[in-house]
């Protein structure tokens, strides 16, 4: 079992890992205290803007709240994450 | 003054009224007055692990209701000259009192002792309220699962909304065996997660469960693990600088052997 993890060094199998893990993205939306209804309401106004320049893949655009490290200080810090994938610039409007 | 210190966590279950018990007998054992205030109105249950369960007569909800004195209500313990409990009423709820009344309460047991200890009740409502309503610092005990850290996270931001800044954690029924495993949360685990200050770690003890039996705090006994690092952190909130206890998984290799051949350092 030692052994075994010896070779394993690095993964996260440990249960324990898996928990600190989940807490901290869970802590992140307790913290932030942000319900999904919001989320997707700034998430559908993005959009809005966005659409109005950018031909988008509307059905891969992902908007989430997560976590990330501060460069400066190497602290955990909330993030809000998107990803958008584009289709085509809209030529008209340049 | 006396100092009002709120031991509270969220989750029930994780260890408040025996960490209240311990800290309060602990003070008391070090020379100081201490009231133990069991804040839980409607389930009380910190007279019983001080096995004091028998000479209760007025509760807390009588002296806010002014059906007796303070001191009326105030029950000796049974080996300190020096430690007190109030205990909470059995048959009322906690909307019985409300903030400003446990504020004149705390503050009124403050002139008499050197700590007040309030054994809050779990939940973050109306018991809640009452039970931070007159503490000047407060204590948060949590144990190592996912469930009860999220809960004292969120009292932590509570407590610092209404004012009480710098609260301190306890990990309680820390498994050093899970924890050598991989399989609970270490303690720079959980100081990562919660990102608080640490005032101390209570190792699982069965013991625990033979002194609440026997309704005598395990500070009180020398055999006892829990009790040594209840004793520590006594020693902590009275301003000393101990080290935590040595739960560290990372055995060395000498450590490792003479534990196989049933050697224990002492």
């Amino acid at each position: 079992m030692d052994l075994f993890r010896l070779f394993n060094r690095g993964e996260s199998s440990n249960s324990k890992d898996i928990a600190k893990e989940r807490l901290q993205l869970l802590l992140i939306h307790d913290r932030a205290n942000v319900s999904p209804q919001f989320l997707e309401m700034i998430k559908s106004e993005i959009m809005d803007v966005i659409t109005d320049y950018i031909e988008i893949d509307e059905d891969g655009f992902e908007f989430k709240l997560t976590r990330t490290k501060r460069e400066s200080d190497n602290s955990t810090i909330p993030a809000l994450v998107a990803n958008i994938p584009i289709k085509k610039m809209k030529e008209n409007i340049r | 003054m006396g100092e009002v210190i709120v031991i509270t966590s969220g989750k029930g279950g994780v260890g408040k009224t025996t960490t209240a018990a311990n800290i309060g007998t602990g003070l008391a054992l070090e020379g100081k007055s201490v009231v133990l205030l069991d804040a839980d109105i409607g389930l009380r249950n910190l007279d019983v692990v001080m096995g004091l369960e028998n000479r209760i007569v007025y509760d807390l909800v009588d002296v806010v209701e002014g059906i007796c004195r303070m001191k009326q209500a105030l029950i000796k313990d049974k080996r300190y000259t020096n430690l007190y409990l109030m205990p909470a009423a059995q048959t009322k709820d906690k909307n019985a009192v409300n903030p400003e009344q446990m504020l004149k309460l705390t503050k009124d047991l403050a002139e008499e002792f050197d700590y007040v200890l309030v054994d809050c009740p779990a939940g973050i409502e109306q018991g809640f309220k009452n039970a931070i309503a007159g503490a000047n610092r407060s204590i948060v005990v949590t144990t190592p699962e996912v469930s009860a850290v999220r809960d004292a996270d969120r009292i932590v931001g509570l407590l610092e909304a209404h004012g009480l800044r710098n609260p301190q954690l306890i990990i309680n029924r820390v498994k050093i065996d899970m924890v050598r495993r991989g399989d609970m949360m270490n303690i720079d685990d959980m100081v990562d997660i919660l990102a608080i200050d640490l005032l101390g770690v209570i190792p699982d003890d069965e013991y625990i469960v033979i002194s609440t039996n026997r309704g005598e705090p395990a500070i009180s006994d020398s055999k006892s693990l829990a009790g040594q690092a209840y004793k520590n952190i006594v020693k902590r909130i009275l301003g000393e600088n101990v080290p935590f206890m040595n739960l560290d998984p990372e055995e060395g290799f000498m450590a490792k052997l003479a534990k196989a051949f049933g050697f224990r350092r002492k």
